[in-house]
């Protein structure tokens, strides 16, 4: 179990420092650097290929990172990568449930992945399942949950091993109005009751909040980051839509 | 919430509990895949059966078999070709994790294995262990059912020595699937490896005639089937059925499994491997 108090400390959940990331000659991610904290929502805003998912890649070490550092309350990911992913729940744009198998199986086979015996699995697993009120569907299969459901499951499983820093990539695509604002009121009360950093990346501007942390990623550049009121008097914009359209604006214009 | 020490974080590593705990919860999702998927049970049986008792009893007359190590008299054509049978089943055990891992990475299921704190080569070869006991666990069943057919070991012993060889050759067979899997960028190109793959390893091999044979026909076929992998996986598992040990198989084949699975491990670091290269 990660000890909480200690790595609210001094450290940043997760800190990304200059990372630079290319496929083939194609820089996909250019010198991006930003924090966040523990016991704070931040949101990753940037439109389809912003380089939301490559940046999630590399924090959860599915590629490796070539250029810059990225660390989890301090420990890097490519040096101490067990260290930093024990702190780490990840949630992933695509669907990673088994299908074939229960919610109950596929916890278990998280939490063994992690290395948590079968008893506290069980235990752990009811509790989690219980905050997404998805207990009662423990023993059916994944196949047979709506996408609002298998999202919850997967928040629940990402919670299982108690990581202090929680990574959702886009995790309302395809989902319903209800289902949207369950699972993002869900993850928001996780950050104040239980003091997890999550990073939530979205290209939703509606999904911002007033006081949340924002970083506007676009063509693979950090624009800005800070609080969302922060950004707008930067942009000069009333609210954030208008904020975002004129930093991608700007960003466009300059590329050209 | 109490937020207030100024102590440093210590990595605390991983205890040889949690490596068992993380094997095993591996091997059990991999039999309960393999239970819930009952075709391919069916047709991993099928499809040595079919050879057994079609292809086998067909050219029993036609084709006999010569004292040949490690049988010290004649033999039935159908009970010469079951070692090659059963390594059969254990390749396409190994294509299927291949292809189940080319899949798993397209829908995204394999990312839940890859992202766990555990260290990479430990979760990779706990998935080739896994993938090495189910094929085993078709073996079985495909000897029980040829035991029926009146092929057996000379001695019941034979049962269990054939074990070791299963593990190992199990195991070559998985790792090469992993690697390939590292290597197939799309499921659409699996088809490829069926026909580059599994025939020309199967059929260029002792599987289903003796070297000596294949030598008075071509020379050249022959040296393909002694530096073929399979040719050493059929016959590390012959001499293990019959009580005995190869050695020259059992070097190539423990070798081939250590190489293919550390390139697989190399292909499949993030720092190194080939998904490094790859958008998405």
């Amino acid at each position: 179990m990660i000890d909480s108090s200690k790595d609210h400390a001094l450290e940043a959940a997760l800190k990304i420092d200059r990372v630079s990331h290319f496929y083939g000659k194609r820089k996909a991610l250019d010198d991006v650097s930003f924090e966040v904290r523990p016991a704070s929502f931040t949101v990753l805003l940037g439109l389809n290929g912003a380089g939301k998912s490559t940046l999630f890649s590399l924090i959860t070490r599915l590629f490796g990172v070539r250029s810059g550092a990225i660390s989890i309350f301090g420990f890097d990911v490519a040096r101490t990568p067990g260290e930093a992913l024990r702190r780490l729940g990840v949630v992933f744009q695509a669907r990673t449930l088994d299908l074939d198998l229960s919610i109950a199986q596929n916890l278990a086979y998280h939490a063994a992945l992690h290395g948590i015996g079968d008893a506290t699995a069980k235990a752990r697993a009811a509790d989690v399942l219980a905050k997404v009120d998805m207990l009662d569907r423990l023993n059916d299969k994944a196949r047979a949950l709506s996408g609002g459901q298998m999202r919850r499951v997967e928040i629940a499983r990402a919670l299982l091993h108690r990581p202090r820093m929680l990574l959702l990539d886009e995790p309302t695509v395809g989902l319903d109005i209800k289902a949207r604002a369950d699972i993002l009121a869900h993850v928001r009360n996780l950050v104040a009751t239980e003091g997890i950093g999550v990073l939530w990346a979205t290209h939703l501007i509606d999904e911002i909040l007033p006081g949340d942390n924002v970083v506007v990623l676009h063509r693979g550049k950090l624009l800005d980051a800070g609080k969302v009121e922060e950004v707008c008097a930067r942009a000069g914009s009333p609210d954030m839509t208008a904020a975002f359209n004129r930093l991608t604006g700007e960003a466009a214009t300059e590329a050209q | 919430m109490s937020v207030q020490s100024a102590a440093p974080v210590e990595p605390r590593g991983f205890s040889l509990v949690q490596y068992a705990v993380c094997l095993k919860g591996i091997v059990w999702r991999e039999a309960l895949r393999f239970l819930h998927q009952r075709e391919r049970f069916v047709s991993a049986l099928v499809r040595p059966l079919v050879w057994l008792f079609i292809f086998a009893a067909g050219f029993r007359s036609v084709l006999g078999v010569s004292i040949i190590p490690p049988y010290d008299t004649y033999v039935l054509y159908d009970v010469y070709i079951t070692p090659g049978l059963i390594a059969m089943i254990q390749l396409f055990n190994g294509m299927q994790s291949s292809l189940s891992m080319v899949y798993d990475r397209e829908m995204g299921n394999m990312r839940t294995l890859l992202v766990s704190p555990l260290p990479r080569w430990f979760l990779l070869t706990s998935k080739l262990v896994a993938g090495a006991s189910v094929s085993i666990l078709q073996v079985y069943a495909f000897l029980l059912i040829a035991w029926f057919w009146e092929i057996e070991p000379p001695t019941l012993w034979g049962y269990l020595t054939i074990l070791p060889a299963l593990i190992l050759s199990g195991l070559m067979f998985g790792a090469l699937g992993m690697l390939l899997s590292s290597l197939i960028r799309q499921l659409e190109n699996f088809a490829g490896v069926m026909n580059f793959v599994i025939f020309p390893m199967f059929f260029a091999s002792s599987a289903l005639y003796p070297l000596w044979r294949v030598r008075e026909g071509s020379p050249w076929l022959a040296f393909v089937c002694e530096i073929n992998p399979f040719t050493h996986a059929v016959e590390l598992i012959r001499f293990a059925f019959w009580g005995q040990v190869n050695l020259t198989s059992l070097a190539v084949v423990g070798g081939c499994a250590a190489l293919f699975l550390g390139a697989a491990i190399i292909a499949y670091d993030p720092s190194r491997g080939m998904l490094m290269r790859r958008e998405g």
